[in-house]
């Protein structure tokens, strides 16, 4: 059976849930092979094992983890030479599409980015992506080369399978010209106890209505185990973190729930959450464009409506 | 210090987008298009290294005749000169093609110092094409970035991603794709808006990057849209007034939908 490469999601070895999402899809495709750049194998062992990876490639080197994407590609597309495999799955983020990117030019491989399923079909792969702001769903195939494909948080509900997770440490040539782009300084992101907002299963945005108080969004969300999300408007004023940006221009969220508290609902916000499988909206403003997404809508302050549901969900949960 | 923007023409994201019948392709016809929202911020950047020191800014775009109004936009902000590379052949292109003609326009252009993009189109929304220019050129890919510094030659960028935030460094020349956080576009003044009537755009097709037309195109492309279907609009739930209530029956919604 061939192998499926999945780049693995990890900080220093914490493995991060697309990552099970990634081998779950890989064993539709073939025989999962995680790749596992960085320190801290020995954490992320048991992770990948537990969700079916056969194999561990292991690429420990300085040189690929110091400098930004070119490495990581370089590296890649040494192992789809020597392994030749069904497809390569990689995380839809920022970085993950960089890398596959690269990878695509250097394998003369077709490249599909943000797709939110793939499944294997008729030989070989397809995959289903959400595009126009999530107006239109397509189903796209690679028709050269190895399928490389970037995977959306909350694409697959993760199998847990016991693979052998087998690992090997790969020794990997990286060019001069894979070094131009050094990573000098990383200032890890402050932990905030809730679930990072592209995986979660609830998120609980807030807007323009807070006036920079996000203090009913967070304690709502809270109640309910949510990610806390923003608006553009709220993040430009200083508000929230770029991070919690939800929109065209952050992050793309597909969760459960998703509450937009005091979000008028421009195009802009809309691209970033209009595929959330149920939406709820809170507003002041009857004629807010949000509540023409809505499953369930509350025409009023989120002063008064977040707190008087924070204590009902805490109720109901006992 | 030469500067050169890409930037892209894109149906505009308020409109209804869709995708040609006939050949799975997006609709850049039928659909109003304006220059991409994100790419601004590339051309703010460009112009405002420009203006730090002595440089000049050439805006360089690959698309079909309304195209250039993408390049015209740019010219009215600042930009020195366009650069329009149109040819029917490259309809259907996906990224992979279209990073090839752009990076063969950037070498007839000339060796800039810098080379400057927004971090993904508002149609397309993959966020490759940087990358894939850096790989190509064998450039330093210095993407995402937040905040950018030149001195001399060089270059520092902050970039965020979701674990950290990181500092990248390297030196020209090198490509540099901009965050919509990276700065404030200005909008054209009208003495901008009437210099760029003056301002020269060149026009080029495949033949003059000496690019064979069966390397880009649509049956060139490494992917296929097989096919596609528009989501069915949401239907408008139930909308409350919050009468002392309001929160109670959100709640009591949530319960209903199992959430709690």
């Amino acid at each position: 059976m061939a192998e499926v490469l999945v780049l693995v999601d990890h900080v220093d070895g914490e493995v991060r849930k697309t990552t099970s999402e990634l081998l779950t899809i890989a064993r539709r495709l073939g025989e999962p092979s995680a790749v596992f750049i960085g320190t801290g194998f020995d954490a992320a062992k048991e992770a990948l094992a537990q969700y079916g990876a056969e194999k561990v490639y292991r690429i420990e080197s300085a040189d690929v983890t110091d400098y930004l994407v070119a490495p990581k590609a370089e590296a890649l597309a040494q192992l789809v030479a020597s392994a030749s495999p069904a497809a390569v799955l990689i995380p839809s983020n920022a970085e993950g599409k960089e890398i596959a990117a690269r990878l695509a030019i250097k394998t003369e491989s077709g490249i599909i980015t943000d797709a939110v399923d793939v499944q294997a079909e008729g030989g070989g792969v397809s995959t289903t992506q959400s595009v126009f702001a999530g107006s239109y769903t397509v189903k796209a195939t690679v028709t050269k080369g190895t399928p490389i494909i970037a995977v959306k948080p909350n694409s697959a509900a993760p199998e847990a399978v016991q693979g052998a997770a087998a690992d090997e440490v790969v020794e990997v040539t990286v060019s001069d010209a894979a070094k131009t782009a050094k990573i000098t300084d990383r200032q890890p992101k402050a932990a905030t106890g809730r679930p990072e907002l592209t995986e979660a299963a609830i998120v609980v945005s807030g807007g323009r209505g807070t006036g920079g108080d996000f203090s009913k969004v967070e304690d709502f969300a809270d109640s309910l185990g949510a990610a806390v999300g923003a608006s553009r408007a709220a993040v430009d004023a200083g508000w929230y973190p770029h991070t919690n940006q939800v929109g065209q221009t952050g992050k793309q969220v597909s969760p459960q729930l998703y509450v937009a508290a005091g979000i008028s609902g421009a195009i802009q916000h809309r691209a970033g959450m209009q595929t959330s499988k149920t939406i709820v909206a809170v507003n002041k403003d009857e004629e807010a464009p949000i509540f023409e997404l809505v499953d369930f809508g509350v025409v009023g302050d989120l002063f008064t409506v977040l707190p008087q549901a924070t204590e009902a969900v805490k109720a109901a949960k006992g | 210090m030469n500067i050169v923007v890409c930037v892209k023409y894109v149906p505009d994201a308020q409109s209804d987008r869709t995708f040609n019948e006939s050949d799975n392709t997006t609709d850049r016809v039928g659909v109003d298009g304006l220059l991409s929202e994100l790419d601004e911020y590339a051309v703010e950047e460009a112009l405002k290294l420009a203006e730090a020191g002595e440089g000049e800014v050439t805006v360089l775009t690959v698309g079909p005749d309304q195209a250039a109004d993408a390049v015209k936009k740019a010219l009215q902000m600042g930009a020195d000169k366009g650069v329009h590379v149109n040819d029917k052949a490259i309809h259907g292109s996906d990224a992979v093609a279209t990073s090839l003609v752009l990076a063969e326009a950037i070498k007839k252009i000339g060796a800039p110092d810098l080379v400057l993009t927004g971090m993904a189109s508002t149609d397309g929304t993959m966020s490759v094409v940087p990358a894939m220019l850096a790989e190509r050129l064998g450039l330093p890919q210095i993407t995402f970035a937040s905040e950018l510094t030149v001195e001399g030659t060089a270059v520092k960028i902050r970039r965020d991603g979701d674990a950290a935030s990181e500092t990248i460094e390297g030196t020209l020349p090198a490509l540099v794709s901009v965050t919509d956080q990276i700065n404030e576009p200005r909008y054209p003044s009208f003495k901008g808006i009437m210099a760029a009537k003056k301002k020269p755009v060149e026009t080029w097709s495949l033949g003059d990057l000496g690019i064979d037309p069966s390397q880009v195109g649509l049956d060139a492309a490494w992917t296929k849209v097989e096919s596609f279907q528009q989501r069915p609009p949401r239907q408008q739930g139930q909308i409350v007034t919050d009468e002392g209530d309001g929160g109670t029956k959100l709640a009591e919604f949530l319960a209903a939908q199992k959430f709690i």
